[in-house]
């Protein structure tokens, strides 16, 4: 790779696959036919594969691929596949191929390794043979895993009823060829597999060595409760190894201690080693050939104050090379990169990218419905529940249904290829899929149907997961009559499904970018670096938002300039327009065309826009605890950041200080956990030890959870004498204060677990580690955008992991601790992630509307306005010459509402109307 | 295009005229010419070159292993729903 930013050459090679893409359908003949068995790295060498075959089920793209071990590739001894593939596909005579390649910018995305626990003897891992890692475990809970969902014992193929978890293995520590960080994701994906493993065998004990439970992120807290709470699950809070194979049974002994019984030794069927994320393996490869910079432990350098840029001008990175990160942040980075991009780039924005094009939509209103049906297996989530060929052969027999078949995944690209091909070879006019539900795959199959030259809303899915085999794993044959009855239902309306259409809508260029702190900055002027107009509405005189409390970062980032240089170059972007003191009074319009009316600095204002990003922030809780407000030496962690800044001689000086963690949050109010506060006592411990050595200080916690790279500042703390002491909620520290000497202390009791008796500390100063939480106006601002709240009554995005920073609403996007509490660089990174998703909006000139929205017969309105009371959309509006009630299509989301309320049964949604909806219960 | 970016200004002068415009886009064709390479072909990948590609650059996305999909692909089902990863 040669050359600067706007115009990198990039040479390429490829492996040869020895197959001819073009022609490859992916049909896995040619694998049958192969003689040669190959472990099989997409299942981790637990089962074995061909030498040419398909990389996984759902592979993109779906074509064979012939490996190393090919005996043809070694002496030229065998042919068997050319010989068996009928479209010539097989092509022995391919190369290396060189490609070059010219382009204006790079993001780097190589993701992670898992940790190779082989490398270590003690681990067990290879040597014994129930020892597998939690990415083996994953293929062996996956329905195309190694055993088809079965977990399984390779050595004897017997389920283990007795599995243990051992968790940190190569993080947290400081020992040759481990991690010293803490890779973040393997407490969570801990919890699943074992709600997993409890889903698919009951009676299995499971039992989790563990160190820090670290749920610090959304909803993770309560997942953990979920998983500690199954019957037959045990946490135990103890550092574990591996002791011994037992010959006979091969079953492994971990050895472990516990406060009350001492060191254990107890035996397991099966153990499963929690590894942790390594950088990508040619880490060093990318490095040099790309020429950025990496971090002392193999992952991108970053600069806190913009992760995703690197040193090198036009090269980004994304996803888990930024350090270990989990499948949201992975997410939300890539679009960051592709915003950072954007910026970089705009000057040839479209002017290479080309439209799709779709076949012309068959005319088929005179037609008798041709119904095709397809029952899709979903791996095994379906299939192993619900017997599929009787439920094809139950369809065929249905009225208008002409065609019906099986399929693995309906939602894998040869699948859907299957159902154009068939539904254009059978004059098929009419689809079913008896799949899942339409919540996320619905898009997928309209456009399956439009490839198909169909009108996109010919289509019915019926629910066979959710709906059935989920809910009946245990009654096979039950369930099996009920998908039979669901498809029968779902027949029965499909056969009146009409065609319906869909309309382009103008795109107003412009952003309107709610709260004027650090997320909301980033953001906007990311939007206007791309060309587009950005108002940023702040409530306060202004900008800067928490960030104006904060002084540093761990990783040193000196938050105050940065945000005065931030602040700066939005006042002087002549795109960005900034209301102080502003209110909120209303939002009309819908996606690329909304119209906020404000009061700002007391006058109206009237701003039309296309898109939203809510960066309202969060705020510190008050406590009523701890002598919080009563005493002047109790501070909350944001406080003694503020004084430590300010040079406050007795809390520098002070000679005793103890910090209390989880105030106001992990708790019954607030179920959570504020991810920042460990980080931020470390942070503060840090900068006080840095100011005054002598200074005696206990942070008193639960759990430390200072992830990633932070866990290097929590081991340097604890080398320099902070002292770390575990408390339990049951017995929370007790604080008073006291008159020690003559002199004003607060003592703080609390229980000490590993000496077993109560210590006293006097304290010259008390911080509190106050959560995290939304702020006074979230819930107000969550009515006016007419989005959701999770919980926690943070926002609550569309998809936790595949849109993590936009809103089911449409047109309306989420950024920073209005979302979660969390840091500032992830903060930043967020922020950038929805710049890149705003973009996917802005950048087009027109938006589609939904063709299954309501329409309200004028001739039997009698302007009851009952469903204009009901509509939560404003969609309805009264006309008073008429005297009847008409429907807006464009603000209509086709919730029904007003289907289900009109008395005069006049108002009907388009795609659910009474005929098609009394079909389907008809057929029930 | 020369080694050097040219300022913004400039490069809009020149694209107001559409014939210019055709012209510099079938030329770029030819020459495997992209707005961006991405690295990686897993769900950050994966997702910056449809983010970028709705926003209207063209996109070549690498990746070193037969299929795309990356270690998420390899994940049974995923927190907090259980939803099947694929």
């Amino acid at each position: 790779m040669e050359g600067k930013q706007g115009d990198f050459n990039v040479t390429l090679k490829t492996k040869p696959r020895y197959i001819i893409e073009d022609k490859c359908t992916g049909c896995t003949t040619c694998v049958q036919y192969c003689p040669v068995h190959y472990p099989d790295s997409f299942n981790q060498d637990i089962s074995d594969n061909k030498a040419v075959h398909v990389y996984f089920s759902q592979a993109i793209p779906l074509v064979a691929y012939i490996d190393d071990s090919c005996l043809r590739l070694k002496d030229k001894k065998c042919d068997i596949c050319s010989g068996v593939c009928k479209t010539g596909a097989i092509d022995f005579r391919q190369t290396i191929k060189k490609t070059d390649i010219n382009v204006g910018a790079i993001i780097l995305s190589s993701g992670i390794t898992p940790f190779d626990p082989s490398a270590k003897e003690e681990y067990g891992y290879k040597t014994m043979q129930n020892v597998v890692t939690s990415m083996d475990y994953e293929r062996l809970l996956s329905s195309t895993g190694p055993f088809e969902g079965e977990v399984l014992r390779t050595i004897d193929r017997k389920h283990p009823k007795k599995i243990a978890w051992i968790q940190c293995v190569g993080s947290r520590r400081v020992t040759q060829g481990d991690n010293s960080y803490c890779s973040g994701v393997c407490c969570t994906y801990t919890q699943k597999q074992v709600i997993l493993t409890k889903h698919h065998y009951e009676d299995v004990q499971c039992t989790i060595f563990h160190n820090d439970i670290r749920s610090f992120g959304k909803d993770f807290e309560r997942y953990f409760q979920r998983a500690e709470q199954l019957p037959g699950v045990e946490f135990i809070r103890s550092y574990a190894s591996i002791e011994k194979e037992i010959p006979e049974t091969r079953n492994v002994v971990v050895r472990y201690a516990t406060a009350d019984d001492g060191v254990k030794r107890e035996e397991f069927d099966m153990v499963v080693l929690s590894v942790g994320l390594n950088p990508p393996k040619a880490y060093k490869e990318i490095s040099e050939k790309f020429g950025i910079e990496l971090n002392s432990h193999g992952f991108s350098k970053s600069d806190s104050s913009n992760p995703i840029k690197t040193n090198r001008p036009g090269i980004f990175v994304s996803g888990a090379f930024l350090g270990p990160t989990d499948v949201p942040e992975s997410v939300f980075t890539a679009s960051g990169a592709s915003a950072q991009t954007g910026e970089l780039l705009d000057y040839r924005r479209d002017k290479l990218a080309r439209e799709r094009i779709y076949p012309e939509e068959r005319n088929v209103s005179g037609e008798e419905p041709r119904i095709g049906v397809f029952v899709c297996h979903c791996g095994a989530n379906i299939s192993s529940v619900v017997n599929m060929p009787s439920t094809v052969d139950y369809a065929l027999t249905l009225p208008n249904v002409v065609y019906a078949t099986e399929q693995i995944f309906s939602c894998a690209t040869n699948s859907a290829k299957e159902i154009t091909d068939i539904a254009k070879e059978r004059g098929l006019n009419r689809v079913v899929i008896a799949a899942c539900s339409p919540r996320t795959l619905e898009p997928l199959f309209r456009d399956t149907l439009r490839e198909a030259g169909l009108n996109q809303y010919y289509l019915d899915m019926a629910n066979i997961r959710e709906h059935c085999s989920w809910v009946h794993a245990r009654q096979k044959d039950e369930a099996t009559q009920k998908a039979q009855d669901i498809v029968r239902m779902s027949v029965a309306r499909a056969s009146r499904l009409e065609p319906l259409k869909e309309y382009g809508l103008r795109v107003n260029k412009a952003a309107l970018v709610v709260g004027g702190g650090i997320a909301g900055m980033t953001c906007a002027l990311s939007i206007a670096n791309q060309g587009h107009e950005v108002h940023i509405v702040e409530k306060s005189t202004d900008l800067g938002g928490m960030a104006r409390r904060l002084h540093s970062t761990l990783e040193g980032l000196d938050v105050q300039t940065y945000l005065d240089n931030l602040i700066r170059q939005v006042y002087k972007n002549p795109l960005i327009h900034v209301s102080h003191e502003a209110d909120i009074i209303s939002i009309t319009g819908y996606l690329g065309n909304f119209t906020t009316t404000l009061e700002t600095e007391g006058r109206i204002k009237e701003i039309k826009h296309g898109a939203s990003v809510l960066a309202i922030g969060a705020q510190e809780y008050k406590p009523a605890e701890y002598l919080y407000g009563e005493n002047d030496s109790v501070f909350t962690h944001l406080e003694l950041g503020e004084e430590i800044a300010k040079g406050n001689q007795t809390v520098i000086n002070a000679e005793s200080l103890v910090m209390i963690q989880c105030v106001g949050c992990r708790n019954e109010d607030r179920n959570y956990c504020s991810r920042v506060c460990c980080g931020h006592a470390v942070k503060n411990a840090l900068k006080l030890k840095e100011k005054n050595p002598q200074m005696r200080i206990y942070i008193l916690f639960r759990d430390i959870r200072t992830y990633g790279f932070r866990e290097d500042s929590y081991r340097e703390a604890s080398e320099n004498g902070v002292q770390f002491i575990r408390y339990t909620p049951e017995d929370k520290p007790l604080v008073e204060a006291v008159k020690e000497g003559g002199k004003d202390m607060i003592r703080v009791t609390i229980a000490d677990p590993i000496l077993g008796q109560r210590l006293e500390l006097d304290a010259d100063v008390l911080s509190l580690a106050a959560a995290v939480i939304p702020t006074e106006s979230t819930s107000e601002i969550a009515r006016l955008f007419k989005v959701g709240l999770s919980p926690d009554e943070f926002f609550k995005e569309a998809h936790v992991k595949l849109k993590p920073v936009e809103f089911a609403t449409d047109g309306v996007f989420l950024c920073g601790t209005a979302h979660y509490p969390k840091h500032i660089p992830e903060t930043i990174n967020q922020a950038y992630g929805a710049a890149g998703r705003v973009l996917t909006l802005l950048s087009r000139d027109t938006v589609v509307t939904s063709g299954s929205i309501s329409k309200i017969n004028k001739d039997s309105c009698v302007g009851c306005m009952a469903c204009l009371t009901m509509c939560p959309y404003d969609a309805i509006t009264y006309n008073m010459g008429k005297r009847i009630c008409e429907v807006n299509g464009i603000l209509c989301k086709g919730c029904g509402n007003c289907a289900a309320t009109c008395p005069s049964h006049s108002a009907e949604l388009r795609g659910f109307d009474s005929g098609q909806l009394l079909a389907q219960i008809g057929a029930a | 295009m020369g080694n050097d970016v040219l300022p913004k200004e400039v490069i809009q002068q020149f694209s107001d005229s559409l014939v210019s415009d055709s012209l510099i886009s079938k030329r770029l064709e030819d020459k495997n010419f992209g707005d961006v390479m991405v690295v990686g072909g897993g769900v950050s990948g994966i997702q910056a070159s449809l983010d970028l590609a709705t926003a209207g650059f063209k996109v070549y996305l690498v990746e070193k292993g037969p299929s795309i999909g990356g270690h998420m692909a390899q994940l049974d089902k995923t927190f907090p729903t259980n939803d099947c990863s694929m």
